[in-house]
């Protein structure tokens, strides 16, 4: 009785999977170098899985891999989003060295700057063939209207991704919401602070909505 | 179909080359045509503007192989530039009604990433500051 019933179990999860679960989306987090990417990651992950996805850092590309956390389940309203986390190098049409030779020394600096146009490269392959959806994370304290996020934004419209914007650091002095709102009126921005934990239950009905 | 170079057979003065590029010319390249051409002026220290710019696949494999190429001391990428999409434009009542798909065209203006440098940029201006390295 105990293996027919163990049996009848299994075949239960199986035929579950195969007809009431999908598999879950991925979802590519997005952004210029610095923007908090991987503090966003992070804070997702641990909230939900309890792990960490990857290092965080004030040195730009101190991502320089695509880095994915699977099924992540985030539970709305009695209901669970099942998402992949895609983290992603930040987005850059440049790279020098010498940026990084305050804090490094001239080896290492080039090692970094090299790692971060492969991760670079990896990140915009990961956009045209592997995510079902966007999380473009900016720093709130920046100006949006740059080359990048345009292209980027531009890229990810022209794939018919869905995509929300994140306005990260909303915990810095010169942070202003209204300017990536005003830089990108077609989509919907979520303030919020990774690093400070501010406004996530908005974050999470928000992912939710747009990519359950 | 001729490269973009120096049209007389003198040594380059100082001055710098800007490739102003037609969207005829364009027409008719494939991807990878389009980012050599770019690529090898801005290897030569030239700033290439494109009259109709590029479509967002383009731009993504722009940035791709801009990144395969980036080598210390001697390549450091590329600055580019093209006005922001408005959402007026965007949402072109005309365009969704004849279900047009082509893609709307932009003056995007691509140089080496240490020789031009970007002074301002909204939905109607890009200034730029051009220098000989």
């Amino acid at each position: 009785m105990g293996l027919f019933t163990e049996l009848k179990d299994s075949i239960s999860r199986v035929t579950d999977r195969l007809f009431s679960e999908q598999e879950p989306k991925r979802i590519g987090i997005y952004g210029p170098p610095n923007a908090g990417k991987t503090t966003l990651a992070n804070r997702i992950a641990r909230d939900w899985t309890g792990d960490a996805i990857g290092a965080e850092s004030h040195i730009p590309h101190e991502t320089r891999r695509a880095r994915r956390k699977e099924n992540v389940d985030i539970e709305r309203n009695g209901k669970t989003v099942t998402i992949d986390i895609v983290d992603t190098p930040g987005v850059t049409t440049k790279v020098d060295y010498e940026e990084f030779t305050d804090e490094l020394d001239e080896e290492d600096a080039i090692r970094r700057s090299r790692e971060a146009t492969e991760g670079v490269a990896e990140a915009m392959h990961w956009l045209r063939e592997d995510v079902d959806g966007v999380i473009y994370v900016l720093d709130s304290a920046e100006d949006p209207i740059t080359q990048v996020n345009t292209m980027l934004i531009g890229i990810i419209e022209s794939r018919d991704l869905p995509v929300l914007i994140f306005a990260n650091k909303t915990d810095l002095e010169d942070s202003s919401v209204k300017r990536i709102e005003d830089a990108f009126p077609q989509h919907t921005t979520v303030p919020l602070s990774a690093k400070e934990g501010d406004n996530m239950d908005e974050v999470y009905d928000k992912i939710a909505e747009f990519f359950g | 179909m001729p490269k973009a170079t120096n049209t007389d057979d003198s040594e380059p003065s100082d001055g710098v080359q800007i490739d102003l590029i037609s969207g005829e010319r364009m027409d008719g390249m494939a991807t990878m045509e389009k980012i050599r051409m770019i690529l090898d002026g801005v290897h030569d220290g030239n700033i290439v503007i494109l009259e109709e710019g590029l479509t967002p696949d383009e731009e993504s494999r722009l940035i791709e192989v801009t990144m395969a190429e980036i080598s210390p001391d001697e390549f450091n990428g590329i600055e580019i530039e093209t006005y922001p999409k408005s959402e007026a434009r965007d949402s072109s009542l005309l365009g969704r009604i004849m279900g047009s798909d082509k893609v709307e065209t932009k003056l995007t203006v691509i140089g080496p990433a240490n020789q031009i440098e970007t002074l301002h940029k909204d939905e109607t201006l890009i200034s730029a500051l051009v220098s000989r390295n």
